[in-house]
């Protein structure tokens, strides 16, 4: 049976004040240097919520834009505003601050999350406006209480404060006294990543056009943990977010690998609908506070704007074959494995030529590769380099040892078979899936025939090994009806036949 | 006079250029001893 | 420079002596290059870990810088470190690293 991606969801919420609250850069650098020059100069650089919309990067997020527009941008994008400014665009929406702090209590089972009562008096019928928004949601929403209790919550109970414009509004509570994986903090962070994934599944649902009630499976694959003290990791996002969203049919679970957990959450759910084990399975994530703010020293020191204040989230909805919508192929599945080792031309080999080779296909014959599609222009002045851009090059000089290409075709490379890179650095974000709505697109225009998709994750962070990881797949135009399968009575009897005419041959053979 | 042979070196390989392991490699190739590998992540 | 790496820098300095040290990178480009080879020399720019203020001297190279390149097995070299040869800028990390090395090194 095959997969077929019926839909995609991105979102993007906008939040400063939490680039300066949570950012592990900010959190850090106030432990270490609370006095420091960054910390002072940092809240002149971020950037209001005109800015963003007018960003290059977030409207090809959220798809107003496509990859090909903001490569004909010159970079640096942040001095420059794109002709489209709106907030929704036709693979999902960018939120403003406001409304976000108002999803975070919208998903809250535990009455964690307090919001000033003006606060939400003001913003919650601007919530309402949202089309994404239904009544199940905004009922979520509980009145407000006094500012000057949530100031004592933060300042004797541990709250995690929640600021808009650098004002107290509201604040994550604890959610156990002594546990450190249900500490404010921990509940803040996860929080975000459930408002966000919520957000993101809505956005997908819609854009799929598929009923609530037919999402048999979620996959989540952010890469936070939820759990207590007696199980640090248990789990589930997924299923958290699916109550939240209405999938009142809906399971899950959780798929982790760093920033390669879209891909193997992606490989992992196809082959679920391809079993025939659900029948529409839903992959998500929601985005981290961690890294907000995380290159802002970078930026601050070279007089850039704060980029990396946008929270990430996407969806992809995957289904059994409508016939039309691009398939997901599994026979070219890509893996890096125990074996493959770190050595990057390795690392690139088992992702992408060692799939390709096991089904007869040439690295050209791919239209388009998505690895992983960091924005550059938060990247490069942070000393990280374009992200994309060196795994076109590594793919091209690949493609230059194996005699696929010419040596001077490796310039040229990225452009032919390449994006330019556009997702904020949140990690698992970027890796890959952001350009799964634009391929599909290009797929069902008939404009591409195949492209793949690349995760890379460094688990070596976790400490629990020094490997790296990796998976790809790769998406094609749907290849029309499949024939039926099974064997019919008369092709049985011939297999017998044959059988049997074998064994006789082996045994005359034997005699003589 | 070899830079690396004899040494203890102490790599900072990167996700996005060399890993640690790689330049491990490299290291034990030209006589060094590796005392501590690690890789940075900037994304 | 991460703060646990810088951490480690230090505590193996100490151990081992600042002498018998060689730092070796693996940064992707010139400007993240100098950055940490002025970490584990002249102390972290950034003022945030521990080698803050602490002027270690150590002699750091990038793995892709010849000096280096000359005294790894070619082929060990060509396996692990030959395609990203492709794809860094070299010029622009050697170009980096020289003046920090001649500057702050201490037992070159």
């Amino acid at each position: 049976m095959k997969t077929v991606i019926k839909g995609a969801g991105y979102i993007l919420a906008h939040t400063p004040d939490m680039v300066l609250h949570n950012g592990t850069t900010q959190t850090t650098e106030r432990i270490v240097n609370p006095e420091s020059e960054y910390l002072k100069e940092l809240p002149s650089h971020l950037r209001d919520w005109n800015t963003v919309l007018g960003y290059w990067p977030n409207q090809v997020y959220i798809g107003n834009k496509t990859p090909d527009d903001l490569a004909a941008i010159p970079q640096p994008w942040c001095d420059k505003t794109c002709d489209v400014n709106d907030r929704f665009g036709p693979y999902g929406q960018m939120m403003p601050q406001e409304e976000f702090l108002l999803m975070m209590q919208a998903v809250d089972v535990f009455s964690l999350v307090k919001l000033e009562k003006s606060f939400v008096e003001t913003y919650k019928p601007v919530l309402a406006q949202n089309p994404l928004i239904d009544e199940s949601i905004l009922n979520r929403i509980v009145e407000g209480i006094d500012g000057a209790e949530i100031a004592r919550l933060v300042a004797e109970e541990h709250s995690e404060g929640l600021y808009h414009n650098n004002v107290l509004v509201g604040c994550v509570n604890r959610a156990h006294d002594i546990d450190v994986n249900l500490s404010a903090h921990v509940m803040h962070e996860n929080m975000v990543s459930k408002a966000s994934s919520v957000l993101a599944l809505l956005a997908a649902l819609k854009n799929a056009g598929i009923d609530k009630n037919d999402v048999e499976y979620v996959v989540d694959c952010c890469e936070e943990a939820c759990g207590d003290m007696n199980q640090r990791g248990g789990g589930n996002f997924a299923k958290a977010a699916a109550e939240i969203a209405g999938l009142n049919n809906a399971t899950g679970s959780d798929v982790r690998g760093f920033c390669a957990g879209p891909a193997h959450a992606l490989i992992d759910a196809a082959s679920l609908v391809a079993a025939g084990t659900f029948k529409t399975v839903v992959v998500t994530a929601g985005g981290c506070t961690a890294k907000l703010g995380m290159n802002g020293k970078d930026h601050v020191k070279k007089g850039l704007p704060i980029m990396e204040d946008m929270i990430g989230g996407f969806c992809i909805v995957l289904t059994q074959d409508d016939g039309v919508s691009p398939e997901i192929n599994l026979n070219i599945v890509g893996r890096h494995t125990v074996g493959t080792g770190s050595a990057p031309q390795a690392v690139i080999s088992s992702l992408v030529t060692e799939s390709l080779d096991r089904n007869g296909l040439k690295i050209t014959d791919i239209d388009k590769y998505s690895p992983e599609m960091q924005n550059p222009d938060i990247t490069k002045p942070a000393g990280a380099g374009d992200v994309p851009l060196a795994n076109y090059k590594m793919i091209a000089a690949l493609a230059v040892k194996r005699g696929e290409i010419g040596r001077a075709d490796i310039a040229s490379f990225a452009d032919k078979y390449g994006l330019t890179g556009w997702a904020p650095t949140q990690g698992h974000i970027p890796s890959g899936v952001p350009a799964i709505g634009y391929l599909c697109d290009k797929i069902k225009a008939g404009e591409m025939n195949r492209a793949m998709i690349i995760g890379k994750g460094s688990l070596f962070l976790g400490r629990m090994t020094n490997l790296f990881d990796g998976a790809s797949f790769v998406i094609q135009a749907n290849s029309g009806p499949e024939a039926p399968a099974g064997v019919s009575e008369d092709e049985v009897k011939k297999m017998i036949a044959k059988a049997m005419r074998e064994f006789a041959a082996t045994l005359l053979a034997a005699e003589e | 006079m070899a830079i690396l042979a004899g040494k203890k070196v102490i790599i900072i390989g990167d996700r996005d250029g060399i890993p640690g392991p790689a330049i491990e490699e490299c290291a034990k190739s030209a006589g060094a001893e590796v005392v501590f590998s690690s890789t940075e992540c900037f994304v | 420079m991460d703060l646990e790496n810088q951490k480690r820098v230090l505590a193996l300095s100490e151990e081992y002596g600042a002498e018998n040290i060689v730092v070796l990178l693996g940064a992707s480009e010139g400007e993240a290059s100098s950055l940490a080879a002025e970490t584990v020399t002249a102390g972290d720019p950034t003022f945030a870990g521990p080698l803050t203020g602490v002027q270690l001297g150590l002699t750091v190279f990038h793995v892709c810088e010849p000096e280096i390149k000359e005294e790894v097995d070619p082929a060990v070299y060509d396996e692990q470190c030959g395609m990203m040869e492709m794809v860094m800028d070299i010029d622009d990390i050697c170009n980096e690293m020289a003046p920090i090395r001649a500057e702050y090194c201490k037992y070159l």
